[in-house]
């Protein structure tokens, strides 16, 4: 388990955009009649993109009305779920996998980029740009060492790529996702050992 | 070796497209309505018979199970979970299904749902896998727009629905009541079995859950033919099976291969070999980051299926294959499992709660060369007070990687415990 509490800093109110509310209503449709709880992941997920990449507090209690659930059902599972943010993130926020499958490709040299280029983890650089934090295992363990950047994977890195996939994003540059190689998804690099007829023009 | 034309993923790397039209060119979607015609008894029988085994780690036969939902409708509606929370460490599989064969899923559910006399259906997707559940939703949308799904799907009579819904991080909502929990948009804890999802699961409804990837490769069976999966692989270990290769290997890579390969020709043949040459390994942890790793004399000759891994006393498992070669410190790399469960567990039971942090302090000291080497002994009775104790298999999964160390490797850690003591008492 890990402790997580809420920012000590919070904005006064919140709520739902128009086009959110909409959106909400679609997602609650996809349960049966009085189990709108089930979509409290969804909605908290989009809540916390609303205001950008964190859950404050009263975002929280907004959804809880929303869903017309007890708040503290709500407050138990933003608190539980690692994914919501309970505090401010960079605009770029960085999820470094540091499990053993990439730990064993050098994870580790990847933190010591982060704490280079970004410092100490979830602070958040004084432009906004960037903040980082070690994850758990992304599922993504045959391109290790990886990270995920906001809704991105960025796979199969070195430190020095991913110390320029850094300072390109804090730079405001577009950086392709994906493998950082000339490796294509999840085949073995320089070319399929199977399934060689299949060609596709994707 | 496997052929291409007995691979049920052909586009598990992804050139083809993910698009419907691409998928129905290879085979998926074709006379949907006529497996289904040949009724919901006959699915089960087929996949009963194929052999099939979960996928998704445990092994448990996919057809049995499916069996187990009440034949007769009491009233309360029948659901299929789709378990797309991929998160053992190692796995990275589904999110290719995901992401290049989402049809193949999609119609797995149909057939599935269908045999268990369920209308609706929910895929939960890790929370982190957006873009997968981006790819998902686009498939999704396609089949209903081509009548696969929703009303009459596939011009069937059956009424169809697919909701694909997410997580937000959370490993143990991978195990399947946790899994249920959360889609009820609670805390993922485990329940107490019994009663058993398949009485009451899903808003207290009869609920069967199922990996992905057991579900995706069941409208290949059906349309094959039982016979053909079962023909694959060795006896109570059938057909194909997606491997992810991670670690120290020259060319890490999924692949789909045959159940009961070995283990040494998987590496070889896919991944490259073992980096440095396969004199250079040192283990092998063969199902994902809960099974026991194997030291390179068993690596050697062992096969990768269920029960050739069960006699060497580790597990199949998703059949994530890690490999450490021999610069790894495998004292470090078990504890980084240890951290692992110590930040993936539910806090439920206390044995896991309190037991996952202990066990990984003790494995940092050991790392750190600051235990004494009869604390290996405190740390393995540790492990077998959490194993068995608690709710789910969290506890069990915490304690085997650190018993498969000990297993094998004890004296090398000893003598590396007793080389830092000696050090010590020297200055």
């Amino acid at each position: 388990m890990s402790v997580r509490r809420v920012a000590e800093n919070q904005p006064d109110d919140f709520s739902f955009t128009k086009e959110n509310i909409s959106w909400a209503k679609k997602q609650i449709a996809k349960y049966p009649k009085g189990r709108q709880a089930s979509a409290i992941i969804p909605l908290l997920w989009q809540a916390q993109k609303q205001a950008g990449g964190w859950l404050p507090e009263p975002a929280i209690r907004y959804v809880a009305e929303f869903l017309d659930m007890p708040n503290m059902r709500a407050m138990e599972v933003a608190t539980f779920y690692t994914m919501f943010n309970l505090e401010p993130v960079g605009e770029h926020f960085v999820q470094l996998c540091g499990t053993t499958p990439c730990w064993l490709r050098g994870a580790d040299t990847l933190k010591d980029v982060c704490r280079k280029v970004i410092g100490e983890q979830n602070t958040v650089t004084d432009d906004g740009k960037l903040s980082w934090l070690e994850v758990e295992c992304l599922g993504a363990c045959v391109n290790a060492p990886m990270v995920q950047i906001n809704d991105d994977f960025y796979e199969d890195l070195t430190a020095e790529w991913f110390e320029k996939i850094l300072l390109d994003l804090k730079r405001g540059e577009n950086v392709p996702s994906g493998p950082q190689t000339s490796r294509k998804a999840s085949e073995p690099e320089g070319g399929r050992t199977v399934l060689k007829s299949i060609e596709g023009d994707a | 070796m496997l052929q291409d034309s007995d691979r049920i993923f052909k586009n598990i790397y992804g050139p083809d497209g993910a698009d419907l039209a691409s998928a129905k060119k290879r085979g998926d979607w074709d006379n949907t309505k006529g497996l289904l015609a040949k009724g919901r008894d006959w699915v089960i029988e087929e996949v009963k018979a194929s052999g099939l085994r979960g996928r998704g780690g445990a092994g448990f036969p996919t057809g049995l199970k499916w069996s187990f939902m009440p034949k007769e409708n009491d009233g309360r509606p029948h659901y299929l979970v789709v378990n797309a929370d991929e998160s053992e460490p190692g796995t990275c599989k589904d999110r290719d299904i995901m992401r290049h064969e989402p049809h193949k899923l999609l119609e797995g559910c149909l057939l599935a749902g269908f045999a268990m006399g369920a209308h609706a259906c929910y895929i939960y997707v890790r929370g982190e896998f957006i873009r997968e559940r981006e790819a998902l939703q686009r498939a999704v949308d396609e089949a209903y727009d081509a009548g696969l799904l929703g009303k009459n799907a596939c011009g069937s009579d059956w009424d169809y629905d697919i909701y694909v819904h997410h997580g937000a991080g959370a490993y143990i909502c991978g195990e399947e009541t946790a899994l249920i929990e959360s889609l009820e948009g609670k805390k993922g804890q485990p329940r107490l079995k019994p009663p058993f999802p398949a009485n009451v699961g899903l808003y207290g409804c009869p609920t069967t859950v199922n990996n992905v990837e057991s579900i995706a490769v069941a409208p290949t069976i059906c349309r094959r033919g039982a016979s053909w999966f079962s023909g694959l692989g060795r006896e109570g270990n059938t057909g194909t099976k997606l491997f992810c290769i991670s670690g120290h290997v020259n060319k890490p890579c999924n692949v789909e291969e045959e159940m009961g390969i070995p283990l040494k020709e998987l590496l070889e043949k896919h991944a490259g070999g073992v980096r440095g040459g396969w004199d250079n390994l040192l283990a092998v942890i063969p199902g994902g980051s809960s099974v026991p790793m194997l030291p390179k004399e068993i690596c050697d000759t062992v096969l990768m299926d269920f029960d050739s891994l069960k006699e060497v006393q580790s597990g199949l498992g998703t059949a994530a294959v890690i490999v450490m070669d021999k610069s790894t410190d495998l004292v470090k790399a078990i504890a980084r499992i240890s951290h692992f469960y110590k930040h993936e567990s539910c806090g439920q039971c206390t044995p896991c709660r309190e037991g996952t942090g202990w066990m990984w302090r003790v494995m940092e000291r050991i790392a750190k060369g600051q235990a004494k080497p009869q604390e290996i002994d405190t740390l393995l009775q540790v492990t077998k007070q959490i194993e068995g104790h608690t709710i789910c298999a969290l506890g069990d999964a915490a304690a085997w990687p650190i018993q498969g160390l000990f297993r094998h490797f004890r004296p090398e850690i000893e003598a590396r415990l007793n080389g830092h003591a000696s050090q010590e008492a020297a200055e």
